[in-house]
């Protein structure tokens, strides 16, 4: 362990927040009782939706598969309890869209019996190849808990990259959330198991802990579980939000800037939530798909704010209920922290893989939102920019909608912190103007796309019908052409066609003729079987002819 | 659909802001009034009774919230610096007229706060610069140096019955005094010492306007640190200007000015800091503020050594206006990722 003195490379801008983490950090991790209806959305992830391979009316067990993965960036949802499933349908899932998913819901039986797997966990998983330990990892269903939910399996495949350093991201900077905090403090253990197996799935030649300094007890904690070993490095970052952001992590461990619109994958690092280590433990060494999560439910408008241990699936009222949270106080719900989460309208959307915290305001609190006033190019977002985008540019050509323009100013490089919104003194929504100005290219350049190929069919059929219309006049042409000649002419056309095709067919032959025919080179007796032959056939075909 | 904005409290706002620059302006004010007059004063209400109607007025006609727009302060903030920057004995008409045209011309026909491209209070001034080159160029001396302190009732009296006692009060300032000794072939150590200019100068620059800078430096300074200002544009202004009047000072002190009389004689300070720092009309990336400043810097210089005024703070700040979206559009930072790693 050398943790005494590693450089902290310092990234642009950033914030310091009020963290608003020890209301929840009070009391151990509570499991949740299981609900009575566990509502499991297909797409829980980033890339294609499960497909189900369960059907209304099927009993199903605890861990057992309900729908498969629809190709390479996809993984399986499992069953969180034992129970039938009672319908298939589009509900509400948290999404900032607010619109309903496709999903699973099943009616637990309460009894949460397991289902027995073939795949038995294994204590020594040496043994397994990088794609055995991924192809478990994908049939575990894992995703990065973290909040993003990229497939994990996706994220262990070097793709031919040498990679040097395995960053496990413990920083957790947003304000409010404090699920893995609790997580490393209770099983720190399965967190440094975890990432040794990610270790190995990737040959990294290190590995690295990025942990914001004011985690005191899971900085302690997870020191004891690494005990002797030199390979593991835990580096304390500042308190300083986005410390927690893939990109801002990775170069303040390592100095290193992944490349704007390409991956960390291509400068030797991959970063991996500390939370998808414990599931990855989990899955590889018990066998156990990922069937929970911690879960912060907190805010002013929860009594008792806490972490809890949650089945996915859950309906989120449940929580609330269980926190004894009066619904008629609760101002506004969110999913994920104050800085980068999304309102969610309808609380009776489910738990799912990245549902990191439950943020419940109370309505006291609820602050009536400011109108906008102009911009007055302070650059106040521009110092605190963690891309180091400037942010009153990238605003002026969002609201005149100069997309070239938006995108010369590197547009995409922007990770919509919301460091900006924060310190804007006329209260400008910055980060909803870059996802409307996002969406919009988006879509402009989907329309395009679409209308590229729309105008390549059109000019194909104009072409098509212009040829068929010169074929059809030459045609024509011809007809009238022979129609005009005289009759008594000494050579029928029609023969002369016909004489002309067969000349060119033989000709074709003789051209395309490869080996030589079996008709060729014979010898005296060949030749004498075949007139044989001829004759014969000569003399049937009269026979014929004659009755 | 909901919008997804960062729900975390914020005091930032733009009344915030400048109702801090207002703070940051009292010590140098407060100098000023107390060694050249109540007249100061005078004028800044002047101003401001002024800028309120002015934009109030517009805002009807525009269609636009007047109280709310108001409220944000930069209007306010646009007629105090403009009346710190005429002379506080300067006919009322003046400061009524110049606030007027900078709420209108310089703000409001450009649609308001954050829209304008020169700064307002530098139109106003240069305009009646121009116009009323008299008026403009008739400055009192500090109080020490007058045998009678002018009262409340002479001060109005100056601003408001133009001519009355103007004898008693009239003078030059420091920067003023040396070039037009100059240009009549009187070089600087003559002129310090001379009998008629040469008790306008102080231990560091004018009597008088020495205080008054280091009043608003001190402002200033309570800006940077409190991260209201950015350091770049004081930081390279100052910097330019000191260099620049170092490197002739040097070469030839009887024809160039002092770099302290530079900064401390004449609006170097009120410039750096209040005005050269109003964001809107400012360069806005950081690289850019640097190259902004040094502009400044080097017209201010430029105007005060060789052009027709002796204070060329104003035309610097509205010529170097002009350049901030191009000196925009090359100075973009790095972001990150596209840099090396």
């Amino acid at each position: 362990m050398t943790t005494a003195s590693h450089k902290i490379f310092s990234f642009h801008g950033g914030l310091y927040l009020d963290e608003h983490k020890s209301i929840s950090t009070s009391k151990r991790i509570e499991s949740a009782p299981i609900p009575a209806m566990l509502v499991l959305p297909l797409s829980q992830h980033i890339g294609a939706a499960a497909k189900p391979c369960v059907a209304i009316g099927d009993s199903v067990l605890k861990g057992q598969l309900i729908a498969k993965a629809d190709g390479r960036v996809s993984v399986p949802v499992h069953a969180s309890s034992s129970g039938k499933v009672i319908a298939i349908e589009k509900r509400h899932v948290p999404h900032p869209s607010q619109l309903k998913a496709e999903c699973i819901v099943i009616e637990t039986d309460g009894r949460d019996t397991a289902i027995e797997t073939e795949q038995k966990g294994l204590a020594n998983y040496h043994s397994l190849s990088t794609d055995e330990l991924r192809q478990r990892i994908h049939d575990a269903g894992i995703v990065g808990l973290g909040g993003a939910g990229f497939p994990s399996h996706v994220k262990l495949k070097p793709n031919g990259h040498h990679i040097e350093t395995l960053i496990l991201n413990a920083a957790e900077c947003e304000p409010y959330i404090s699920c893995d905090d609790m997580l490393m403090r209770e099983q720190a253990p399965a967190i440094i198991s975890g990432l040794r197996i990610m270790q190995q799935a990737l040959h990294a030649k290190n590995c690295m802990i990025g942990i914001e300094d004011n985690k005191v007890e899971a900085y302690a904690a997870l020191q004891e579980a690494i005990g002797d070993s030199d390979d593991i490095e835990i580096v304390r970052v500042p308190t300083r939000y986005p410390a927690g952001g893939e990109r801002q992590l990775i170069y303040s461990l390592t100095g290193k800037q992944a490349p704007s619109q390409g991956r960390p994958l291509e400068i030797g690092i991959v970063c991996h939530n500390v939370g998808t280590a414990a599931a990855v433990h989990n899955a590889i060494t018990k066998g156990e798909p990922l069937l929970s999560r911690i879960v912060t439910l907190t805010g002013s408008g929860i009594p008792q704010p806490r972490n809890m241990h949650v089945l996915l699936g859950t309906p989120i009222d449940d929580l609330l209920e269980h926190c004894r949270t009066h619904k008629e106080n609760i101002g506004r719900t969110m999913i994920g922290g104050p800085m980068m989460g999304y309102i969610l309208d309808s609380t009776t959307a489910p738990v799912t893989k990245t549902t990191n915290c439950v943020l419940v305001t109370h309505q006291r609190d609820i602050k009536k939102p400011e109108t906008a006033l102009p911009c007055i190019r302070c650059g106040e977002c521009a110092d605190v920019c963690p891309v180091n985008l400037l942010p009153q540019q990238l605003y002026w050509y969002a609201r005149s909608q100069e997309f070239d323009h938006i995108q010369d100013y590197n547009l995409f490089d922007c990770i919509e912190c919301g460091c900006c919104d924060v310190v804007c003194p006329s209260r400008i929504p910055l980060v909803q103007y870059f996802r409307f100005a996002k969406t919009t290219i988006w879509q402009q350049e989907r329309n395009k796309e679409k209308s590229d190929k729309a105008r390549n069919r059109h000019e194909l059929r104009l072409e098509r019908l212009e040829r068929e219309k010169r074929e059809k006049r030459e045609r024509h042409n011809r007809k009238k052409a022979a129609l005009k000649k005289e009759p008594d002419q000494k050579e029928d056309p029609k023969k002369a066609a016909i004489l002309a095709a067969m000349k060119r067919v033989k000709e074709k032959q003789v051209a395309t003729h490869v080996s030589p025919s079996n008709t060729e080179n014979l010898n005296a007796e060949q030749q004498s079987k075949i007139d044989e032959a001829d004759a014969r056939r000569a003399e049937q075909h009269k026979d014929k002819n004659g009755s | 659909m909901t919008t997804n904005t960062p729900q975390v409290p914020s005091s930032a706002s733009v009344s915030n802001l400048m109702l801090h620059v207002g703070y940051a302006l009292v010590p140098g004010t407060l100098a000023y009034i107390w060694l050249f007059g109540i007249g100061v004063l005078v004028q800044i209400l002047l101003a401001c009774v002024t800028a309120v109607i002015t934009e109030g007025l517009i805002l009807i006609l525009r269609k636009r919230p007047v109280a709310q727009t108001l409220a944000d302060g930069s209007a306010l903030l646009t007629a105090v610096l403009l009346a710190l920057a005429i002379s506080p004995i300067a006919p009322w008409w003046i400061i009524v007229l110049g606030t007027a045209f900078a709420i209108i011309f310089g703000k409001q026909l450009y649609g308001g706060i954050g829209y304008n491209p020169f700064n307002p209070a530098m139109l106003g001034y240069v305009m009646l610069l121009i116009s009323f080159p008299l008026e403009m160029t008739n400055w009192p001396a500090a109080f020490s140096l007058l045998e009678q302190t002018p009262t409340f009732q002479t001060s109005l009296d100056v601003i408001f019955n133009a001519g009355l006692g103007i004898d008693t009060v009239s003078g030059a300032t420091p920067l003023d005094a040396i070039k037009t000794q100059l240009a009549q072939g009187l070089d600087i150590p003559a002129t310090l010492i001379s009998p008629s200019y040469g008790e306008l100068f102080g231990t560091l620059a004018g009597v008088g306007w020495e205080v008054v800078s280091i009043g608003f430096l001190l402002g200033g300074i309570y800006l940077l640190f409190t991260g209201r200002i950015a350091w770049q544009i004081p930081a390279a202004m100052l910097g330019s200007i000191a260099v620049l009047s170092s490197v002739f000072y040097l070469i030839d002190s009887t024809q160039y000015i002092s770099p302290l009389l530079h900064l401390f004689g004449g609006a170097s300070m009120l410039g750096a800091f209040f005005i050269a720092t109003d964001p809107v009309s400012a360069a806005t990336t950081p690289r850019g503020r640097i190259y902004y400043g040094i502009g400044i810097g080097i017209f201010t210089f430029v105007i005060r050594t060789w052009g027709g005024y002796p204070e060329g703070l104003a035309f610097a700040v509205l010529l170097m206006n002009m350049a901030a979206p191009t000196i925009d559009h090359y100075t973009r930072p790095t972001v990150f990722g596209q840099g090396k790693s």
